[in-house]
């Protein structure tokens, strides 16, 4: 299995608002609102931590899901956020770190 | 003789200025809107009629030049930036803004429309960078503190301004103006005016709280988690530019207000005991 790294888009804002992370892309303002284990995978996409890192410490630590269920789902779910346009995926650690996860972009 | 000098002075140095404007603040913001046209500026007088204001120093400024030949058709609006320069374009008129100097003009033809959206799209930048924004919500101000009803179109926002009993002030059943101000906000009235077809009361008092609005068998109020607070409020933000920074602002403005101010549903009847539950 390669390995992938994610990384937040630039081109979003994003806020954490009543326990949800909501996310508003700019370039089309479409809205989103992740979920608490989504939120987790969100902040953790730095560009350099592995996915299967940030599932084994995000989710199935904190979660209590089976890693091999929880790598599936994280992998559905980050390619459903890049479709978006708001994380991109990469087979290679990113050199340029992203922004804080919480603050306007 | 020094009288003699004086007048003698006047009549030549006096400028002969033919531009003629009109002063029109909404939000606190006055936007002189300069026209050579008499008649258009007459008009422009009647159609923001307590919403003029002469004497204010105007913190922008539009040159309008009436061209007959524009197209009359609104078609959807463009705006886009370049730098602090904006430019806003519909069927019926196109206008340059500079967000810096704060002038600009405007090509329209002799129509109060054409102008009525041009504010609104200049007041929502304006605000944008302020924290506040415009909202298709009704408003109006009871016991001194203000009220903001949203919704999309159909879900009531005329209907209770209409149903405001008499010791509530409307300050507008279509367009609300809410502007940031401390801690806290300001609604304002506005001449945007929908159905109910009457400009608002040029007013402005504290924000109490906002309500989304939606027609029910039953007048009550149901709490909202901010998310769906922010979401449902985000959807009737006027949002006018397709600009990463600005959205992005905006964004950050609903989320901010969403954590300070009380959201609610308000489901409705339509009759007056809907305001019984407005203190």
């Amino acid at each position: 299995m390669s390995e992938k790294y994610i990384s937040r888009s630039n081109s979003v804002a994003a806020r954490v608002l009543g326990g949800e992370m909501m996310i508003m892309s700019a370039a089309d303002s479409t809205l989103f609102t992740l979920s608490e284990v989504g939120t987790a995978i969100w902040e953790a996409a730095d560009g350099r931590t592995p996915l299967s890192e940030i599932v084994q410490r995000h989710v199935c630590a904190e979660f209590d899901v089976p890693a091999e269920d929880a790598y599936r789902d994280a992998e559905t779910f980050v390619e459903e956020l890049a479709g978006q346009g708001i994380l991109s995926i990469s087979d290679e650690p990113v050199a340029d770190p992203d922004p804080p996860a919480r603050e306007g972009l | 003789m020094a009288t003699g000098i004086s007048a003698s002075r006047f009549a030549t140095a006096a400028p002969i200025n033919r531009q003629l404007g009109v002063t029109v603040e909404i939000g606190g913001i006055p936007i002189l809107l300069e026209s050579d046209d008499a008649d258009f500026c007459a008009l422009l007088g009647q159609r923001y009629a307590g919403f003029v204001n002469p004497s204010a120093a105007p913190t922008c400024q539009f040159e309008i030049h009436l061209h007959p030949a524009v197209q009359s058709a609104p078609q959807d609006v463009r705006v886009s930036r370049s730098g602090s320069a904006w430019r806003i374009e519909r069927g019926d008129f196109c206008a340059e803004w500079d967000a810096r100097s704060r002038r600009g003009w405007v090509r329209q033809s002799a129509n109060p429309y054409s102008i009525d959206a041009m504010l609104r799209i200049v007041h929502s930048l304006v605000l944008a960078e302020e924290g506040g924004f415009l909202v298709h919500a009704a408003s109006g101000v009871r016991n001194g503190r203000a009220f903001v009803f949203a919704g999309i179109s159909g879900a009531g926002k005329t209907t209770i301004a209409r149903l405001a009993p008499p010791d509530a002030t409307v300050l507008t059943d279509e367009i609300s103006y809410i502007r940031k101000s401390g801690n806290g906000y300001h609604a304002y009235g506005t001449p945007f005016a929908g159905e109910l077809a009457r400009v608002g009361a040029n007013l402005m008092a504290p924000l109490e709280a906002l309500y989304l609005l939606d027609k029910g068998p039953d007048n009550r109020i149901e709490p909202v988690a901010e998310p769906l607070a922010a979401s449902a409020l985000l959807r009737n933000v006027l949002f006018f530019a397709h600009d990463p920074k600005l959205v992005k602002r905006v964004f950050e403005s609903v989320i901010e207000f969403v954590s300070s101010v009380p959201v609610a549903q308000l489901i409705f009847t339509p009759d007056e005991r809907a305001w019984e539950l407005i203190p």
